[in-house]
Parts: structure tokens; C-alpha cells; sequence
């Protein structure tokens, strides 16, 4: 049997908070997916966006929200698809974005608001969880599989 | 040459008929009684809704202009950007109805929908800075002629529009919060909170995910958000308003444009409209708002787009595809281009 692993790091600033992305994207691989949660404003945004520096995605194309355009597709050495479910409330819809395609492609998916469809995730997936303890003050728990 | 237009890129299912100097008809699902055998639900993306709403659509818009499919000149749709679900299911119709009466097929980027929408209904001499601020987007560009496009900046976060809906939602208002902040905005005081303006001074790149924090920590404080409610939604309007007036300024006195044209969803607000107005009053500066129809997703503006891409000779193959990632700097003005 598996073991979850959790790694808790105390981030003080929107910077501390990308650098820890870069650092994760380090360890990712095309197939893997990192599911964010937290709450509105926790910083889901900012942590991709150094998921994207850290997998090496053009730096002149900024990683912008996706909460309306659903889907975001950063060509790279390891392409990253950057999802977010803020908006959709039904899994059918979820299914019709082609979550699936995604998460089996060859590239990395990031996907806001994970947490809204839970079951969809297998169990290999990496969990990220946000919170807001301060102004600048962030607790974010990296969950993985041994 | 009358040119029928269909978008189905994001939430809005689309239909409308164009002719060089007129809009026949635009129909929008949403806003539509073709939306009311599908119950008042709120818009979702989803390709199958727009699979549900095209055909009662286009029923629609063809009764509306008086015409039957045979009598249009030519088909217009949006192929991109977008997702390809929802993309596909206009393309489909549009690649059957050009082949069904052997009509021209051309394909429109839905930002240069937005950028261009004015054009559909008022002529305005090139070049002017162009701002599209929309759920999904927020842009500055110097617009040089159809197919010339240069980006002078764009977010490096959240729309404007989306902080507008993420703020009403942390205020308790219904969805979509925009129209609800402008219109609770008029009854609050846009100096009661000091939100932040990020990146006023600096170039044309925007940011609004600070604004949307400050908000939320500032309701988070609130005794009673009900009586502070029209104070923080004004407040927080008038941050967004005043940085997109101030970069939409500069934009034009920098390059030395005497125009500007404002696009997109968040074109539809009123302080927005009323403050740019007299801001560009004050600086000798011509400022252009498309009718409200024209500013939110419509399909007149694709129909318009297209109608120019055509006559300079720029139809596409039967068999067009959808484009999912489509800057505006990819689209085409000439066949040389
Ligand atoms: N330590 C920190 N880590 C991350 N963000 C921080 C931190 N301190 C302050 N912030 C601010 O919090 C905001 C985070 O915004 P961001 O858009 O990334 O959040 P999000 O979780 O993606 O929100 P949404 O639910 O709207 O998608 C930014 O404005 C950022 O500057
Ligand atoms: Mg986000």
C-alpha cells in the first residue's frame, strides 16, 4: 500500500507562494495533475503561475486566470493545461470539457477549485491546499504518494 | 450581401444577419425567448446547450431579418479561441449551411469580433487604441486597419470583468454580478474604501487579483456587510474604472491617437462609460462605445467581421476547423500576410 505524504510550507509573500510552485513543477512529469484548493483569493492563480515558470513555458505569455475561459493551454518542454472549475456547477459539464483528455495528455494539468468535483481525481494526484492565515500569510499543504 | 453570423465560443449561443450597412437581425439565446423552453438557468458553458439553443437561434434570427437560409450570401462563425466543444458546434453549422446552398465560409476570431464590433454599426477612421475588457479578457491594442492588431498590453492575472463577478459574489449578489455592482454602485460612495490601483503607473499591463484579495478581506472585517454593501461596490468600481481610463489614456496620447473604442462586456458598465467619456473630453480625445448589444457576446459583430474578411478576398475552406489558442496577432489581413 501507498503512502500520502504531506508537506506543509508557511509562504509570507506572493513571491514565496510562485517559488513554491516553480519548486513542485521540478518533480512533475507530462501525465501528473496538481489540484488546487482554496478558497477565493488564497493564491491558486499565483501558484500556477510559477508552475508554469518552473516547467519552462514561454515567460512572455502571462499565466492569467481561467476561471472564465475554463481552459488554458501553455505550449513547453512539458506543455501545461491550466484548468478551473469556479464556474461550473455540473460534472457533465466538467466531463464535456475534456478533463480526461487532459489529465491522460502530455502535458501537466493544473486545475483551480478541485475541489467542487473531488471524484473526479484519481489517486495519484497532487493536492494543493491553500490557506489564507493573513494579509501576506499563506499555509499550503502539498499532498502526494510516496 | 447579406451575411449570416454564428457564435457559440463561450456562454452565448448566437445568431445574426448583416448586411454592408445594416443589421438585419442579432439574436442571443440568453437574452431571448428561444432560452425560455430551457428554464432561467444560469449561462453555463457547455457544448451541449449550445447544441440544445443553436437551431431555435437561427430560426429566430432568420425570421426576425425576413429571410430564409437560401437568401444569405454567405456564413460567418467564430473558430476561435475558445474551447473546441463549444467551437464545434457553430462550425458544424455553418460548414453544413455553405455546403447545403453552396455559400462562401469564413471564419472569425472573437476578439477581433469584440476589438472591431463598433464597425457594425458606425464607421470610425483607423488607427484608434482599442480596449476590449470583457469576462475573459482585458486588452489594450492599437488597432491600424482589419487584420492589424498590435498588443500593447494585456492582464497578467484576473479580467476585469471577472473581479466585477467575484467581487458581486463576495458582496452576496446574484450572478452575473456585474450589471448588479453598477447599478448598487449608484447608491454607494466610490471614495468610502481606498482599494488598490495595481499597476497605475505602470505601461499597459493590467492586474486586478490584488483588488479582488483587498475586497475580500475588507468584507471579511465587515460587521454588517448590508448597510457597507453600495460603498464597497462603488468603491471597488471606481478602482477598476480608474485604471482602465488612465492605461486607455495614455495608450492614445503616447502614440498620438485622436480615437479610442472600448469593447467587451465590461464596455456595458456606466461609470466606466461616463468616466472615459469625460476623460476623453477633457483630452481632445475621441471616445467610441458600441451599443450595448455590441459590446457583450453577439454574433453581428462575426457577421460584420466576416463580411470585411470576404471582401478582401479572405474566404476559408469548407472544411474549417476550430482554433482553440488564436491570439490576435495570428489573424490575417491579406493573402500575403
Ligand atoms: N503569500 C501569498 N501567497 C499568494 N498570494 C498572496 C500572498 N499574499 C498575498 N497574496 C495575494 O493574494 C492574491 C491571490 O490571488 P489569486 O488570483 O492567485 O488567487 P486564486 O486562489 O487563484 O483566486 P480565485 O479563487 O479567484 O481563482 C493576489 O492578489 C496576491 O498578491
Ligand atoms: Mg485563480
Amino acid at each position: 500500500m501507498k503512502d500520502q505524504e504531506e508537506e506543509v510550507h508557511v509562504s509570507e509573500s506572493p513571491e514565496d507562494t510562485r517559488e513554491l510552485g516553480r519548486e513542485l513543477a521540478k518533480r512533475l512529469k507530462p501525465g501528473d495533475v496538481v489540484a488546487l484548493e482554496g478558497g477565493l483569493g488564497a493564491g491558486k492563480t499565483l501558484f500556477v503561475q510559477g508552475l508554469a515558470a518552473g516547467l519552462g513555458t514561454d515567460p512572455g505569455i502571462p499565466v492569467t486566470s481561467p476561471s472564465y475561459t475554463l481552459v488554458h493551454e501553455y505550449p513547453g518542454p512539458v506543455p501545461l493545461f491550466h484548468l478551473d472549475f469556479y464556474r461550473l456547477t455540473r460534472k457533465e459539464s466538467v466531463l464535456e470539457l475534456g478533463v480526461e483528455e487532459y489529465f491522460d495528455g502530455g502535458g501537466v494539468s493544473a486545475v483551480e477549485w478541485a475541489e467542487k468535483f473531488a471524484e473526479l481525481f484519481g489517486p495519484e494526484t497532487i493536492w494543493v491546499k491553500i490557506e489564507r492565515n493573513a494579509e501576506e500569510r499563506r499555509r499550503i499543504t502539498i499532498s502526494t504518494i510516496a | 450581401m447579406k451575411v449570416l453570423g454564428i457564435e457559440t465560443s463561450c456562454d452565448e449561443t448566437a445568431v445574426a444577419v448583416k448586411e454592408e450597412s445594416r443589421i438585419l437581425a442579432s439574436v442571443v439565446a440568453s437574452q431571448d425567448e428561444v432560452h425560455a423552453p430551457f428554464g432561467g438557468v444560469v449561462p453555463e458553458l457547455a457544448g451541449r446547450r449550445h447544441l440544445e439553443l443553436i437551431l431555435p437561434t437561427l430560426r429566430a434570427a432568420l425570421d426576425r431579418a425576413g429571410i430564409s437560409p437560401d437568401q444569405a450570401d454567405a456564413i460567418a462563425v467564430t473558430s476561435g479561441p475558445g474551447l473546441v466543444v463549444c467551437l464545434l458546434v457553430g462550425l458544424s453549422l455553418a460548414r453544413a449551411l455553405a455546403y447545403a446552398f453552396r455559400l462562401p465560409l469564413v471564419g472569425v476570431n472573437h476578439l477581433e469580433g469584440h476589438l472591431m464590433a463598433i464597425l457594425a454599426e458606425k464607421e470610425i477612421p483607423f488607427p484608434f487604441v482599442g480596449l476590449v475588457v470583457s469576462g475573459g479578457h482585458t486588452s489594450l491594442y492599437i488597432v491600424e486597419g482589419w487584420g492589424r492588431y498590435r498588443l500593447l498590453g494585456q492582464t497578467l492575472d484576473d479580467a476585469a470583468g471577472e473581479a466585477f463577478d467575484k467581487v458581486a459574489k463576495l458582496l452576496g449578489l446574484p450572478y452575473p454580478g456585474g450589471r448588479e455592482i453598477d447599478a448598487l454602485a449608484r447608491t454607494g460612495d466610490p471614495a468610502a474604501v481606498a482599494f488598490p490601483r495595481s499597476l497605475l503607473k505602470d505601461g499597459f499591463k493590467f492586474s486586478f487579483s490584488g483588488l479582488k484579495t483587498a475586497v475580500l478581506r475588507r468584507v471579511e472585517q465587515l460587521r454588517d456587510l448590508d448597510s457597507a454593501r453600495a460603498d464597497i461596490a462603488a468603491s471597488f468600481q471606481e478602482a477598476v474604472v480608474e485604471v482602465l481610463v488612465a492605461k486607455a489614456l495614455r495608450a492614445a496620447r503616447e502614440f498620438r491617437l485622436p480615437r479610442l473604442v472600448v469593447s467587451g462586456g465590461v464596455a456595458a458598465n456606466s461609470r466606466l462609460r461616463e468616466n472615459m467619456l469625460a476623460a476623453g473630453q477633457n483630452a481632445g480625445l475621441a471616445v467610441h462605445f458600441p451599443s450595448l448589444g455590441l459590446c457583450t457576446d453577439n454574433a453581428a459583430m462575426i457577421a460584420h467581421a466576416g463580411l470585411e474578411r470576404l471582401q478582401r478576398g479572405l474566404a476559408d475552406p469548407a472544411d474549417l476547423m476550430p482554433r482553440a489558442v488564436w491570439p490576435l496577432s495570428g489573424v490575417r489581413s491579406s493573402h500575403f500576410t
